[in-house]
C-alpha cells in the first residue's frame, strides 16, 4: 500500500460502506453537523480546548503498561496494555463525549441526548453535559437497565434524564432508535452524541477522529519503550470505537496486524451472538450501510452477549471496510472465554477490565502463545469493570 | 405513464384532491390487509400506501411502531407485502399502491429482484424512508425504467437545493412531512404548512402529498385545501390498535373515518 489511506470519501463512504441513510428531517442537522466539525476540527482553538480537556480532565495520556506476568505466564508475545480504564469515568468513551459537547457548544445547542448499552457512553456523556450546564437525556433499554443499574444511578446523579426503552429487543439498537426520533423532533435545540463509529456520516469519521488519540499515544509510547512499533493490536469490537481508535493511526503501518474482537455470546453457531462481521452480512441500519445480524427478510434479529456495550447488531462502517479490504481481521470470543479472560487479568495483573474489554483479554491470550517472546501485542483496556461486578456475582451464585 | 401520474391528473381535472392512508401490512394480521384495502377504495380512497414492517422503524411513532410489531409476529415480510398487492391486484387495477418502509429489506431482496417482483405484482410506487436521493442513484433507475416511481420525503426543513433534488429523483408525487418528530406525533400548523408548500411548489412540479398530524376529517379538509393529497396513517392504525380483539369493528371504523374525510374534502 503506497497510497495514504484516506477513508471515508465526502459523502462518509468507506467503500460500499457508510453513507447517510436518514430520513429526510435528518438531512438537514447531519449536514450541519457535518459543516461545523469540518471546520472546527482544524480550528486551532477548538483543538487546544480538547487537548486542555483531555489532559486536565479526562487525565490524558493514558499509560502504556507492559503486563509482564501475564506475558510470562502466556509465553510468548509481550503484552502491552493501552490503560483506557483509566479515563475519567473509567473508559474510552469520554474522549469522544468530550470532543462532541464541545462541538454542541459552539453550535449552539443547548439540549444533549444519547443512547448507552452498557452505560458506560451514557456516564460519559451525562458527566461532559454537567460540566458544560446542558440539558442531558440517555435513551437506554430497559433490559440494560436491569443489567447495569449503578450506571443508571451514576447518570441520575450527573443529572441526567435516564428514559428505559421499551421496544424491540429493549437492548442498545432500540435505545439508537428511540435516540433517533427524539432528535428527529427536536432537531433544533439537540445535539445528538453518539458513542459508537456508527450512525450516519459524519459520525463514523468523528467519533473516530476523537478516539485516535488512543492509537497516537499508543504508538508514541510503544516506540518510546520498545524501539519499535507493536506486532499486533487486539480490540474488542461492539460498534468498534475503541477499536477503531487504536487501529486508525496504524492503519498504513502495514506490518502491524490488527485484531477486532466480536461478542459470540453462546458461540457464533448457536444464532445466540453479536458478531456481524464474523457471522453477518451487508446491510443498512442506523443511517450506514455496514455487516448486520438480520433475518432473510432484512430484519434486525437479537442479538445476545454478556457484555452490554457489544450487544449491538451492527458495526461501523470502517471496520466492515477494513474487515473486506484484509487490513483488520475480525475473531470471536463467546461470553465464556471472556469470563476466563476478565479473572485473568484480575488476577495476575491486577486489573479487574470491563466484560466488553474480556473478550480482547481472552482472545489475546489465545494469540500471544502463537507468537514470539521479542513480538509486542497492544491490546485497548477500553473500560474498567466495576459497572459489571454485579452481573458477575449474579452469574457466579454469588450474594453480595 | 404510471398509474400514479394518472390519478393525479384524472384528479386535478375535476378539482378534487387525493385521499391515501396508509396502512401497515399484516397488521393486526395477514388476512385482514386486502380485505381492508378494498374496502379502504370503497369508501373513496385514491391511492393506498402500505407499510413494510421493519424490526427498526426508526422515523416512526409509537403507535405504527406497534402495527409493526404486530405485523412481524405474524412473519410478515417484504416478499409477503409483494403477494398481499398481489393478491389486491386480482380485484382491483385501478387504484394505486405504494409501498412505505425502511431500506434493508429490499437491500436483503436485492434491488433488482425487488423492483422486478414490484413489476410483476402491480406496485406503482416506492417510499423509502431511510433512502435520501444521495444514496438512492442505483434503486431510482431501477423502479423507472420499470413504470414504478420513487417518491421522497419533504421535511420542513428541506433547503430549496433539496426540494429540487427530490423533485428531480422522484416522481409520482412527493410526500411533504408536515411537522418534525415521527409518525403519529403532533398537531398541524397550517399557517406554516402553507407558508412551506409555496415554497416546495416553486421548485417542483410534482404533485405534494401531506402527511403528519391528520387526524380526522376536519384535519384532512385544511390539508387538502393546501396539497394534493392527504396521508392519513397513525389516525387509521389507531383504530386497529383499540379493537385488537375485534377487528371487524376496526375495520368498520376505518372505514367510516375515510368517509368523513372524504367528504368533508370534496364538499
Amino acid at each position: 500500500m503506497t497510497e495514504k489511506y484516506n477513508m471515508p470519501d465526502e459523502r462518509g463512504h468507506f467503500g460500499p460502506y457508510g453513507g447517510m441513510f436518514v430520513a429526510e428531517t435528518l438531512m438537514e442537522p447531519i449536514q450541519e453537523l457535518n459543516t461545523a466539525y469540518q471546520y472546527f476540527i482544524k480550528d486551532p482553538e477548538f483543538l487546544a480546548e480538547l487537548d486542555d480537556d483531555l489532559r486536565h480532565y479526562v487525565g490524558r495520556p493514558s499509560p502504556l503498561y507492559h503486563a509482564q506476568r501475564w506475558s510470562r505466564e502466556l509465553g510468548g508475545a509481550q503484552i502491552y496494555l493501552k490503560r483506557e480504564d483509566l479515563n475519567h469515568t473509567g473508559a474510552h468513551k469520554v474522549n469522544n463525549t468530550i470532543g462532541q459537547a464541545l462541538l454542541a457548544k459552539r453550535m449552539g445547542k443547548t439540549r444533549i441526548i444519547a443512547e448507552t448499552g452498557a452505560g458506560q457512553h451514557g456516564v460519559a456523556t451525562a458527566t461532559v453535559a454537567a460540566r458544560l450546564g446542558l440539558e442531558c437525556v440517555v435513551y437506554m433499554g430497559s433490559v440494560d437497565v436491569a443489567r447495569q443499574s449503578l450506571n443508571v444511578y451514576r447518570m441520575k446523579l450527573l443529572g441526567a434524564t435516564v428514559v428505559p426503552v421499551e421496544s424491540g429487543s429493549k437492548t442498545l439498537k432500540d435505545a439508537l432508535n428511540e435516540a433517533l426520533r427524539d432528535w428527529v423532533t427536536n432537531v433544533d435545540n439537540t445535539f445528538y452524541i453518539i458513542g459508537t463509529v456508527a450512525g450516519p456520516h459524519p459520525y463514523p469519521a468523528m467519533v473516530r477522529d476523537f478516539q485516535a488519540i488512543i492509537g497516537r499515544e499508543s504508538k508514541e509510547q510503544c516506540l518510546e519503550m520498545t524501539g519499535r512499533l507493536p506486532d499486533a493490536l487486539v480490540a474488542c469490537v461492539g460498534g468498534g470505537s475503541n477499536a477503531i481508535g487504536l487501529f486508525y493511526p496504524f492503519i498504513d503501518d502495514t506490518s502491524v496486524k490488527m485484531y477486532g474482537v466480536e461478542a459470540a455470546g453462546d458461540g457464533v453457531e448457536t444464532g445466540r451472538h453479536s458478531a456481524p462481521l464474523c457471522a453477518g452480512r451487508p446491510g443498512v441500519l442506523h443511517g450506514n450501510r455496514t455487516y448486520l445480524i438480520e433475518d432473510d427478510d432484512g430484519e434486525i434479529i437479537e442479538t445476545h452477549s454478556i457484555s452490554a456495550g457489544l450487544d449491538y447488531p451492527g458495526v461501523g462502517p470502517e471496520h466492515a471496510w477494513l474487515k473486506d479490504t484484509g487490513r483488520a481481521q475480525y475473531v470471536n470470543i463467546t461470553d465464556e472465554e471472556a469470563l476466563v479472560g476478565f479473572h485473568t487479568l484480575t488476577e495476575l495483573e491486577g486489573i479487574i477490565p470491563a466484560l466488553e474489554t474480556s473478550h480482547a483479554i481472552a482472545y489475546a491470550a489465545k494469540l500471544a502463545p502463537t507468537m514470539d517472546k521479542d513480538q509486542t501485542i497492544i491490546i485497548n483496556v477500553s473500560g474498567r469493570g466495576d459497572k459489571d461486578i454485579l452481573t458477575l456475582a449474579q452469574r457466579e451464585g454469588i450474594e453480595l | 405513464m404510471s398509474r400514479l401520474t394518472v390519478k393525479f391528473e384524472e384528479l386535478a381535472k375535476t378539482g378534487r384532491k387525493a385521499l391515501i392512508p396508509f396502512i401497515t401490512a399484516g397488521d393486526p394480521e395477514p388476512g385482514f390487509t386486502v380485505p381492508m384495502m378494498h374496502a379502504m377504495v370503497e369508501a373513496g380512497v385514491d391511492i393506498i400506501e402500505l407499510g413494510v414492517p421493519f424490526s427498526d422503524p426508526m422515523a416512526d411513532g409509537p403507535v405504527i411502531q406497534k402495527a409493526s410489531e404486530r405485523a412481524l409476529a405474524h412473519h410478515m415480510s417484504l416478499r409477503k407485502v409483494l403477494m398481499l398487492v398481489a393478491e389486491f391486484r386480482r380485484k382491483d387495477e385501478q387504484t394505486p399502491v405504494v409501498l412505505m418502509g425502511y431500506l434493508n429489506p429490499i437491500e436483503a431482496m436485492g434491488y433488482e429482484d425487488f423492483a422486478n417482483a414490484a413489476q410483476r405484482v402491480g406496485v406503482d410506487g416506492v417510499l423509502t424512508v431511510d433512502l435520501p436521493p444521495e444514496e438512492a442513484v442505483e434503486c431510482v433507475g431501477l423502479l423507472k425504467s420499470r413504470d414504478i416511481d420513487p417518491i421522497f420525503l419533504l421535511a420542513p426543513n428541506s433547503s430549496e437545493e433539496r426540494i429540487r433534488l427530490m423533485s428531480e429523483a422522484g416522481s409520482g408525487y412527493l410526500y411533504y412531512v408536515s411537522l418534525k418528530g415521527v409518525t403519529g406525533a403532533g398537531h398541524l400548523d397550517t399557517a406554516n404548512v402553507k407558508e412551506k408548500l409555496d415554497v416546495i411548489r416553486a421548485n417542483t412540479g410534482l404533485p405534494v402529498g401531506i402527511g403528519f398530524g391528520v387526524k380526522d376529517a376536519q384535519t384532512a379538509k385544511t390539508v387538502s385545501s393546501i396539497g394534493d393529497g392527504v396521508v392519513v396513517g397513525s389516525a387509521l392504525i389507531s383504530k386497529i390498535e383499540a379493537h385488537l380483539d375485534d377487528p371487524t369493528q376496526a375495520k368498520t371504523e376505518i372505514v367510516e373515518l375515510l368517509k368523513s374525510m372524504r367528504q368533508a374534502m370534496d364538499s
